[in-house]
């Protein structure tokens, strides 16, 4: 690859910093290349590779495409694909030792399970919603002393309903709800996420609206765990490697990165699988080793993870995210079309 | 002798082997907290005075008499101090707990009852259990109710069982007696005075007296100062005073080399020239000096009974004069003179008045004692003045000095000095404010920090380093890092963790024990043999014992007695060779701590001890009683050689370190790593540990103080020490482990300033809860009317509850769990309008009680929440309501926060998740913290403990960062590489705004930060308009009153500079308080209504404006016949 080539597609990673952090392929920037934007180029350049897809995580790859589109699908899916979560609560009685706000706070970050698409946004100022907006949960549980364990010293035998969790949580149907949903379709993603702890005699009695937000309003809204992405790693062997010296650079790299081949009895190193690389940079404090590697990160690479909170699963996440972003870019276009340019409509 | 030879015996090998290091020898120190606690000083303290001392004051004043009847007396057999309890009205006591006292703002006190026998007419009576008064009982003492009770049973009590104890509750408030430093008792200290004249001085303190002497120079001859007279005495008469009239005798008792006779010879002859030759005229000659007193009439005494008397009971009190034999005081007066002519001839060095083995440290139980026993006398004189006034009396009922004693002045005084902090003792002229302090339960941390402060008598304001500065001696006692900035710097201090201060001990034991050992008694000797060279003088206690000729074999058979257990651990003996004295010390108040003994190059505590120590077969007592530690006070030390570790044992080491890192104190030890960082910045954590909000004890949600913060998610330190544990740190935590990005964003981040992600915000970071009490009392008052709660006021359109009694119950207190407005009513009280009796209706109930509203209202910027209410009575039987308030507060910009590295910040912008930068596993951090923060602060102990944190999150587990040791920067980063991250703990990091890589790595990691209590919600204060002094009408000062904001004289200045005449008129007039006034052009007076009172016309008055502080200003001057004229002019008529 010469020198230019790599300037333009590739993050250099050196031991005390990090070169050609920035996208330079702009038209005009470099002589004898086209960088003008295509259709046709981008469509036959950019893909995207599913690589696991398992439960609530999912890790793809988006190539070909420009650092500043893939942050934008990394924050769209952080903050602005809605979710419903709990957002008003009401408290009738709550003895426990959990302070009221507290308890509403904890209460607000549990993930909800319900389709946020399926659900309006509730209208400002409105305390009361409805079926479209949202979904009402109860909390009501009272400790008791089990009266049968009389020698238990374990609170778990002690007390009846001292762990209050999720599961307690129950859905109430408002209006028309429970003709559209069944039992099961509302409820917390998990059941055994402790709320608060309680003692005989305490009690809670709440109730609670779930509504569609944002993860930019507050974090519970937000539909992942977390999500983001990392560029491929490249690692270039600059001169081969044999025997002792390849055996250590094995270790200096993350397991199945590097793997020893035989070759004329002595174990040369080779690059298998740079997609493993954690980038430790570990190599670097070997002075006899850095000078042979090279550590790169292709630029236009871009290995996707998403982490879901189990609301939406992470491949719907996706495309949620790509419809917000469409939503965005269309109504950027609307906006440009209402815009006076130097005084005069631009029609 | 003998050594050399065990040394040729000895085989070559062994001697070269390096000594084994023994494991975990630093599970001795919690053996020792486990025995002797953090606070255990105060506790040791106190109960010697109630069980102890007491008894020895009440011997020591047990029989009053009275001059009017020979007959009668009273004296005491007996006194105890009993358990705390509270009378619930007529005579029915019932025991109370600690909690109950704060909760009902009572007195946690015990009452002292005595037994006594005194006479009723002919009668002799005995009475027990009589009570006397009350004492307050300090918590954990031996009567308190928690001593000896298990973690279960003090919940039970509403009590925390990691609670130090050894504080006070007084009227509710939880009161520390702190730790007094001043220079010991009874010790000669030879020190230069203003003049750089050599004196040397003793500050004798008995039961009765504390008086100074000292001997000093003037003209090269040696006087005897003291403020009882009126000029210096020559020694020369004092001592023929003494009855040691010859001469000779006094030289020889001074010395009776070359040097000292020359210097004293000057002496002798200006004591022939006074014309002084016997005692008796030695006497008489001191007693025309004698001061005298105005209230002390000597008419009743000859001039030499005077001068006896002041020699015998004033100078040098300390030292026992029997039977009117002087010689010990004169043999003690002669040593002071000789330390002072060999330090004039260079021969020893003046004395080091803060060198901590001169200092003494005086605890609750000896303060109390000093208290005690003058209140007692106050009390028997007092008695003995009624039975001197009534006895002579002719009554029907016989005299019965019973019905005359009152609970009351015992019980007042001792609860008005702890909760006032003024210490008032008569008898020794002592007056000290500021002894008691508010225990402060800002954390955990703040509360064991307070227990172990020592303050010193030292003024503040005086301008010398010496008692300031760290000693050396200082070492291992006193944490070198825990003081505070400013004027109390170095004056207050803090113990360390292994410290013990000894309490008074038994001397007669040891003064047989000396004499049996050889020691010669000083009655038995003539001058000469005191001060020859081969002997070493004995002291015990300050106290000359007498002469040692082996004081080698002294010295170590009594470090053999006290190892054995024979004599008490806490008795310190060893040898000044340049005084040529062996000091043996029982005093209470020397700071000391424990050693592990070495013997032979061998440290005498093994591994096997130590197995034997965790598998708890032995406790630290154990290692005493078997001689394998012991404690060493500072001047022991001093003769001692003490090996750090095991490897730097040698044959001259006599004793080895337990562990090093107990020469820091309690908030030092929550600092990971302090040996990495700059000492000033472990100073200033130490100052700010006590301001992190977190847990404060279990009983937390069960108190209701005037302010407290806690945190709603507290978590332990991932990094911790060993210091955190012993002190159950990680139990009550204040703090957050938070993931920091050591880069620049933003740019506000500067000064110090952090960014902090909003997401780790909304997710509970950072967040408090600050609880607020409100009380009322419901008063009685003397003309049989009371306050009242009434219920809401209800509107009568709505039939409700009007805004302001919204969250009143029918009761008229507010309820629970409301949320409560500024301005809104928490209790609904009344008061009667008229509260004194009116003249004539003395005693009859008024028929028509008028009331008048007295609400409590809530005022705060942000609402507040009612947590609890509680209603009770405290022991004046008023009705007490208080009100816990609660708020649940986010941080937001300008709140606190810090590192445990003296690192502070403030909140600078917080900037949502999707803006922060991430690293490859899609972590974002919760802080972002700007690196200019490291070059000049040198705190490198923050970047070792971000290491630390962040090894111990991919590990999970805790890793240690204790002081000289912890885990080593090269095995943290070899767990970071093990897991994939970078050696350096920098990580490769895209920046969330761009989404394209940083140029630099990002050093990256949990660190434990703390949120300090200074929030911005308490202090944001601004004023468009607002209230005025009603004096000056000017705008009101300060954030309480809603003030305005100040432009003071440099300001003013600024703009004079400018030129902007009308800007400051319109500042400090027209905006502040502008006023007109009608002046007279005439006269120059001030009229009014376009009127001249002066001149009686309105013909030249014009009316202008001025401030109105400037009119206050002329009428005030015209009260004091000062007449202010103004000439007036007119502006465009210069």
């Amino acid at each position: 690859m010469d020198r230019i080539e790599e300037i333009r597609s590739r993050v250099a990673l050196h031991e005390y910093g990090i070169d050609n952090v920035h996208t330079t392929d702009f038209p005009g920037n470099y002589a004898g290349y086209d960088d003008s934007w295509s259709q046709e180029k981008f469509e036959k350049n950019f893909r995207i590779d599913v690589k696991k897809l398992d439960g609530d995580e999912l890790e793809f790859d988006m190539i070909g495409i420009d650092a500043a589109i893939a942050n934008a699908f990394r924050r769209i899916l952080l903050v602005e694909v809605p979710t419903m979560a709990i957002e008003k609560v009401f408290m009738y009685n709550n003895t426990s030792i959990i302070q009221d706000e507290v308890l509403a706070h904890r209460l607000g970050l549990i993930p909800i399970r319900a389709d946020p698409r399926l659900f309006e946004y509730r209208a400002e100022g409105d305390m009361e919603g409805t079926a479209e907006d949202t979904i009402e949960f109860q909390l009501k549980v009272k400790c008791s002393r089990n009266k049968e364990a009389k020698e238990a010293t374990a609170p778990d035998e002690m007390y009846k309903d001292h762990k209050v969790t999720t599961k307690y949580l129950k859905w109430v149907p408002v209006g028309n709800q429970s003709e559209i949903f069944t039992e099961g379709d509302i409820k917390p993603v998990h059941d055994d996420i402790l709320i608060a702890k309680l003692r005989p005699g305490q009690e809670m009695d709440i109730t609670m609206h779930c509504v569609k937000g944002i993860g930019k309003d507050h974090a519970k809204f937000s539909p992942v765990a977390t999500a983001s992405y990392r560029l491929l790693p490249e690692i270039i062997l600059t001169e081969p490697i044999e025997g002792e010296r390849a055996e250590r650079l094995q270790t200096l790299f993350s397991p199945g990165v590097i793997q020893l081949e035989n070759r004329k009895g002595k174990k040369r190193a080779k690059v298998v699988h740079a997609r493993r690389d954690m980038c430790s940079r570990e190599v670097f404090r070997h002075d006899d080793l850095k000078e042979c590697v090279k550590l790169n990160r292709v630029r236009d690479h871009f290995i996707f993870s998403v982490e879901s909170t189990g609301i939406l699963p992470p491949d719907v996440l996706v495309c949620e995210a790509a419809k917000v972003l469409m939503a965005k870019t269309k109504a950027f276009l609307t906006e440009l079309q209402d815009v006076e340019i130097g005084g005069r409509k631009d029609a | 002798m003998e050594s050399i030879e065990e040394i040729m015996r000895m085989d070559k090998e062994k001697l070269s082997a390096s000594v084994k290091t023994i494991e975990e020898k630093w599970k001795l120190l919690p053996a020792f907290l486990k025995v002797k606690g953090l606070v255990k000083q105060h506790i040791d303290s106190f109960n010697y005075f109630i069980n102890v001392e007491i008894k020895k004051i009440m011997k020591a004043n047990e029989k009053i008499t009275s001059d009017a009847d020979p007959n009668f007396y009273l004296k005491y057999l007996n006194i105890y101090v009993g358990m705390p309890d509270v009378e619930e009205g007529f005579n029915v006591t019932k025991p109370i707990s600690p909690h109950e006292c704060r909760l009902r703002d009572m007195t946690y006190s015990a009452p002292i009852t005595v037994d006594i026998e005194y006479t009723r007419g002919n009668q002799r009576i005995i009475r027990n259990n009589l009570p006397i008064g009350r004492m307050p009982i300090m918590l954990r003492s031996s009567n308190c109710v928690l001593s000896g009770k298990s973690p279960a049973e003090m919940a039970k009590l509403n009590e925390c069982p990691m609670d130090p104890g050894g504080y006070f509750i007084t009227r509710g408030t939880e009161k520390v007696i702190l730790i007094q430093e001043q220079l010991s008792k009874n010790r000669m200290i030879v020190d230069r005075d203003s003049k750089g004249v050599i004196e040397c001085s003793v500050t004798s303190s008995t039961h009765e007296r504390k008086s100074k002497t000292y001997v000093t120079i003037k003209h090269t001859k040696y006087y005897l100062k003291h403020n009882i007279f009126s000029e210096n005495i020559p020694v020369a008469i004092a001592f023929k005073a003494m009855g040691i009239e010859c001469d000779q005798e006094i030289v020889q008792m001074i010395g009776s080399e070359e040097e000292v006779m020359t210097s004293i010879a000057p002496c002798l002859e200006e004591c022939h020239r006074a014309q002084v030759f016997t005692q008796t005229q030695a006497l008489k000659w001191i007693g025309s000096k004698i001061r005298q007193r105005n209230q002390w009439p000597s008419g009743t005494k000859c001039k030499i009974d005077e001068a006896r008397d002041v020699l015998h009971s004033v100078i040098l009190a300390h030292v026992p004069v029997e039977e009117w034999n002087f010689k010990l005081k004169a043999v003690y007066l002669a040593l002071m003179i000789r330390r002072v002519i060999l330090t004039q001839g260079d021969k020893v060095n003046v004395d080091d008045r803060d060198y901590y083995g001169n200092k003494r440290l005086e605890l609750a139980g000896q303060l109390l004692s000093l208290l005690f026993e003058d209140l007692f006398k106050k009390f028997n004189s007092e008695l003995k003045k009624i039975a001197d006034q009534t006895i002579p009396k002719p009554r029907a009922a016989q005299f019965d000095i019973l019905k005359h004693m009152r609970q009351d002045q015992i019980t007042n005084g001792l609860i008005i000095a702890i909760s006032s902090g003024n210490w008032t003792i008569k008898r020794f002229k002592m007056e000290r404010a500021g002894v008691t302090q508010v225990l402060s339960r800002l954390s955990y941390i703040s509360a064991i920090g307070m227990m172990t402060r020592v303050t010193s008598q030292f003024e503040k304001t005086r301008k010398v380093s010496g008692p300031r500065s760290l000693q050396p001696s200082q070492w291992g006692l006193l944490c070198p890092s825990d003081t505070p900035e400013g004027e109390a710097c170095g004056l207050v201090k803090n113990l360390a963790l292994m410290t013990h201060i000894t309490t008074d001990m038994n001397e007669s034991p040891l003064v047989r024990l000396a004499f049996n050992l050889g020691v010669e008694d000083i009655e038995l000797l003539s001058g000469e043999e005191l001060t020859s060279k081969y002997v070493y003088m004995v002291f015990l206690n300050g106290n000359i014992l007498g002469v040692i000729r082996d004081y080698k074999r002294l010295v170590r058979t009594f470090r053999m007695m006290r190892r054995a257990g024979y004599i008490s651990e806490f008795v310190s003996i060893f040898p000044n060779h340049g005084h040529r004295c062996v000091y043996i010390a029982s005093d209470g108040g020397r700071v000391c701590r424990p050693y592990i003994i070495v013997k032979n190059g061998e440290p005498l505590v093994t591994t096997r001890h130590i197995e034997e120590l965790t598998q708890g077969f032995r406790s630290f007592e154990d290692f005493l009683k078997e001689g394998l530690v012991e404690y060493l006070d500072v001047n022991e030390e001093n003769d001692c050689m003490v090996s750090l570790y095991e490897s730097q044992i040698n044959q001259d080491t006599t004793h080895l370190e337990i562990e090093p890192f107990t020469i820091l104190g309690v908030c030092a030890g929550l600092i990971p790593y302090p040996h990495h960082n700059q000492s000033p910045r472990n100073t200033y954590q130490c100052a700010m540990g006590k301001q992190a909000m977190g847990t404060i004890a279990y009983n937390q949600r069960n108190r209701i103080d005037t302010l407290m913060y806690l945190l709603t998610y507290p978590q332990a330190p991932l990094v911790k020490s060993k210091v955190i544990e012993l002190i159950n740190f990680d139990k009550l935590p204040a703090g957050q482990n938070a993931t920091v990005a050591v880069m620049s964003y933003s740019g506000y981040d500067i000064e110090d300033a952090l960014v902090i992600n909003k997401a780790s915000l909304d997710r509970g970071f950072g967040r408090c809860l600050v609880y607020r009490k409100h009380a009322v009392t419901m008063k009685r008052y003397t003309n049989q009317t009371f306050d009242k709660v009434m219920g809401p006021l209800i509107d009568s359109t709505t039939n409700k509850p009007t805004w302001k009694h919204q969250l009143l119950d029918v009761d008229g207190i507010c309820m629970p769990g409301e949320k409560v407005e500024n301005r809104q009513v928490l209790v609904n009280k009344h008061m009667p309008t008229i509260s004194t009796p009116v003249a004539g209706t003395a005693t009859q109930t008024p028929a028509q009680v008028n009331y008048r509203e007295t609400p409590l209202t809530y005022r705060g910027a942000m609402p507040g929440y009612v947590e609890k209410v509680l209603i009770t009575s405290n022991p004046d039987e008023a009705f007490l309501i208080k009100i816990l308030m609660r708020q649940t507060r986010r941080p937001e910009i300008g709140d606190k926060f810090s590192s445990r590295h003296g690192q502070k910040g403030v909140c600078g912008l917080i900037i949502p998740q999707e803006d922060m930068p991430f690293t490859d596993l899609g972590i974002c951090p919760d802080i972002i913290m700007n690196p200019h923060g490291f070059p000049s602060r040198m705190t490198v102990g923050k970047l070792i403990e971000l290491l630390g944190g962040k090894a111990g999150v991919l590990e999970g587990k805790f890793h240690y960062g204790t002081a000289f040791g912890g885990d080593k920067v090269a095995d943290l980063s070899q767990v970071l590489v093990d897991h994939g991250f970078n050696y350096l703990g920098k990580d490769y990091v895209t920046s969330g705004i761009t989404g394209e890589p940083l140029e630099a790595y990002i050093y990256f990691g949990p660190v434990y930060y703390q949120k300090l209590k200074h929030m911005v919600l308490d202090k944001m204060h601004a004023r468009a308009k607002g209230p005025r002094a009603v004096l000056t009408r000017q705008p009101t000062e300060g954030r309480s009153r809603d003030g305005g904001l100040r432009l003071g004289e440099m300001e003013r200045d600024c703009l004079i500079g400018y030129g902007a005449s009308m800007l400051l008129l319109e500042r400090l007039m027209i905006s502040s308080d502008s006023f007109e006034v009608d002046v007279c052009s005439n006269c120059g007076l001030l009229g009014y209504s376009g009127w001249c009172q002066f001149c009686k016309s309105s013909k030249n008055v014009s009316t202008l404006k001025m401030p109105y502080a400037c009119k206050l200003l002329f009428q005030e001057l015209q009260s004091m016949n000062i007449v202010p004229r103004l000439s007036l002019q007119k502006y465009n008529e210069v």
